[in-house]
């Protein structure tokens, strides 16, 4: 009796901790609370330029995460990427948010950014955002650049170049 | 239990050639093959029949309890300690190498993605193996050798429902919290390395690793690989302690296929799941 | 008491391959109050006998019937009931290591039947008690000599209250006193109990003072049987070389091999 008594003391000891770990996996390593499994809507966004955006990649407002990129897709008609991506249903963002495609950091993975408009009816499942900025690919951006720097050798078009402002450029809509 | 079939034919002495040979070659590779398809068989009517005794096993829980204390408690030091270590290791070579990209800070991301999807469930069950599915292995074939199985058949008690279901089930429940443990600790060293030694901010150490870690493809997918190798792993060790052979050469033999039989089954299962689970990423 | 038959083999054949029988054809009858020796050098198969009357493994020809019924008809639960009134005795006890003696002799009431814990414990150790072991009752197995293992395992064997129970070579690796004990040990309980018995061996001595009938097995035959009076008087060469232990007989030393000077020779070539 008293040898049973102490294996199954033993083994209850043993699945509290093998709980108490998955616990801290899901809530200290995962942050279960980054709702991944919560309900959500789903927020439909075109752009010219996807860049290397995935699946799955993160949705951020503010730099803090909201959503994640459910399915990317290309439209033959307008020759756009369809973006759709999941919104936790606690963030409520109005009609005429923007998208922008980020990057974090200089090589890091690609994101997207949400900046709130004025609105004052909010987003709901299935709608499109209107306002979108496309990626920046690299390319564009030396290309840009190296325009730049030609131009500025025409004193004719003597303009204060904004090397900087490529972004711009490269956006859309 | 079947005799390998008896395929190797000499080819004929007065024609040795390249044909022959080859002939030669492939009666080999023939005869492998039908030996591991019909011991594959064996295994799977084997875990039918295990499946279909496991009544009593959860009738009498305290069967399976007594599993889970040789199987689970017994391996918990060997799976801390190694997790430790391996967290640790993980943190030293993983910022030697983030550090020249400036993103040392992704430290704690490298360490808990690893563990999780990869180095918890496969170290943790490649470790399991040698530790518990060894030990099941050569008490089953022990009993056996020692005639305590047929025993048990005479006195009408099922050995498989009474010896093999309770370490099968005793093995399935203790391998994914070994797992978890196993990861856990991990990340515990890669913490102790990338922020008490190296010096990284504890809060970006934590934070980074949490936006990149997602619950459902990385822990919970970690969960399931552990289960299947749980399952994996205990079925191989039953099986081979009761398909030994009852002498002290059947039983040492038995073990060591337990052991090898299992890394190789885990590793060839994880390549398969890792496929099927990561591939959109 | 020699009353109905409880085991009778007809013409049993047996083999676990094909072309190299083990047994040819078997023939004896067991009634019930009698012990019944079943004799034979080592690996005749006489062991595969008993698996045979406990339906672990199938005839290849032949009936077996214990208790008047066919083994070889019986499904998995027919063969389980069937078991339940049989005793068996392994070779070197075959008791559970990871199980305390009381425990041993507990486990088949514990499995089998539904019996409170109170009672499992009167019961087990009043069989401890017949076997004379009642005190050593929280001893693990491998703190028992092989004697009081084999003792241990017959107060197992008889938890059930079998009415058949087999012996596969008890006598084998005892020291005499223990070997008396389990001899006198069986006459008794299989008397007590009202049983039959089956007494695997090759111990010709403690069979001959204990049993009530012998068969000699050789080659998967029987070719001889007989009361231990009968077999003590009897000429027949296979029984004089078994019963006074002679080296050169009908049964040969020598395995059959090729000329010895030429095996030996064959070396230098």
């Amino acid at each position: 009796m008293n040898r049973n008594r102490l294996l199954d003391l033993w083994v209850g000891i043993f699945v509290m901790l093998g709980i108490l770990a998955l616990a801290f996996l899901a809530l200290r390593a995962a942050n279960a609370s980054t709702f991944s499994s919560g309900v959500t809507y789903t927020v439909q966004a075109r752009f010219d330029n996807v860049g290397s955006l995935k699946v799955r990649a993160p949705v951020r407002s503010a730099g803090v995460m909201v959503g994640r990129v459910s399915s990317i897709s290309f439209d033959p008609e307008t020759y756009e990427a369809v973006v759709q991506f999941t919104v936790a249903t606690a963030y409520q963002f109005p009609k005429d948010t923007a998208a922008k495609i980020l990057t974090a950091g200089l090589l890091g993975e690609q994101y997207i950014g949400l900046s709130a408009g004025g609105d004052t009816v909010m987003l709901k499942e299935g709608d499109v955002l209107h306002l979108t900025q496309s990626a920046v690919v690299l390319e564009t951006l030396i290309g840009q650049f190296l325009y730049n720097k030609a131009a500025e050798g025409k004193p004719a078009e003597s303009k204060p170049a904004e090397g900087g402002d490529a972004k711009g450029a490269a956006s859309s809509k | 239990m079947a005799t390998e079939p008896q395929t190797a034919i000499e080819p004929k002495a007065d024609r040795p050639g390249v044909l022959g040979t080859l002939r030669a070659a492939l009666e080999h590779l023939g005869g492998w093959v039908l030996r591991v398809l019909i011991r594959l068989g064996y295994i799977g009517r084997f875990a039918v029949a295990v499946v279909r005794f496991s009544g009593p096993s959860f009738a009498r829980f305290g069967l399976v309890m007594r599993e889970i204390y040789f199987a689970g408690v017994l391996s918990l030091v060997i799976i801390s300690v190694s997790g430790l270590f391996v967290g640790m290791v993980l943190g030293l070579q993983g910022y030697d190498t983030l550090v020249r990209y400036g993103s040392a800070n992704a430290l704690g991301t490298l360490v808990a993605l690893s563990l999780l999807r990869e180095l918890g469930p496969v170290v943790a069950a490649l470790l399991f193996a040698s530790r518990a599915g060894s030990a099941i292995t050569a008490e089953i074939g022990l009993m056996k050798a020692t005639e305590q199985l047929a025993a048990m058949e005479m006195m009408a008690v099922e050995p498989i429902a009474r010896v093999v279901a309770p370490r099968f089930w005793g093995g399935v429940i203790s391998m994914p919290l070994l797992a978890a443990i196993f990861s856990a600790v991990g990340i515990f060293g890669g913490y102790v390395v990338g922020v008490l030694i190296v010096g990284l901010d504890s809060g970006s150490f934590w934070s980074q690793m949490q936006s990149a870690v997602d619950l459902r493809d990385d822990l919970l997918n970690g969960v399931i690989k552990s289960f299947v190798f749980g399952v994996a792993v205990t079925l191989i060790a039953v099986f081979e302690g009761y398909d030994a052979a009852p002498t002290a050469e059947g039983v040492s033999g038995a073990t060591t296929r337990t052991v090898v039989t299992s890394a190789l089954v885990i590793l060839a299962l994880d390549v398969v799941m890792t496929a099927l689970m990561f591939r959109g990423i | 008491m020699t009353g109905q038959t409880v085991v009778q083999l007809t013409d049993l054949a047996f083999g676990y391959e094909r072309d190299r029988p083990v047994l040819a054809q078997i023939n004896m009858s067991v009634r019930a109050g009698q012990i019944v020796a079943l004799m034979g050098g080592s690996g005749c198969g006489k062991t595969t006998v008993l698996r045979l009357i406990g339906g672990v493994v199938r005839a290849t020809a032949g009936e077996v019937r214990v208790f008047g019924d066919d083994v070889a008809a019986m499904d998995q639960a027919e063969l389980y009931r069937m078991r339940e009134r049989l005793g068996m005795l392994f070779q070197f006890g075959a008791l559970f290591t990871d199980l305390t003696v009381f425990d041993n002799v507990a486990f088949p009431l514990r499995e089998r039947t539904n019996l409170g814990e109170r009672m499992i414990r009167d019961l087990v150790l009043m069989k401890l008690q017949a076997v004379g072991l009642r005190g050593a009752s929280q001893l693990m197995p491998h703190q028992l000599s092989g004697g009081m293992s084999r003792r241990v395992a017959l107060a197992r064997g008889i938890a059930l209250d079998p009415q058949l129970m087999l012996f596969d070579e008890p006598f084998t690796g005892l020291d005499p006193i223990s070997l008396a004990t389990i001899g006198t040990l069986v006459r008794e309980l299989n008397d007590a109990l009202g049983a039959s018995s089956i007494i695997v061996t090759h111990d010709v001595q403690e069979s001959l003072n204990i049993v009530d009938y012998l068969y000699f097995i050789a080659a998967g035959r029987v070719v001889a049987q007989g009361t231990p009076d009968e077999v003590r008087a009897s000429e027949e060469p296979f029984v004089r070389q078994f019963v006074r232990g002679e080296v050169e007989g009908v049964v040969p030393f020598h395995q059959p091999a090729n000329d010895y000077r030429s095996d030996l020779l064959a070396a230098d070539r």
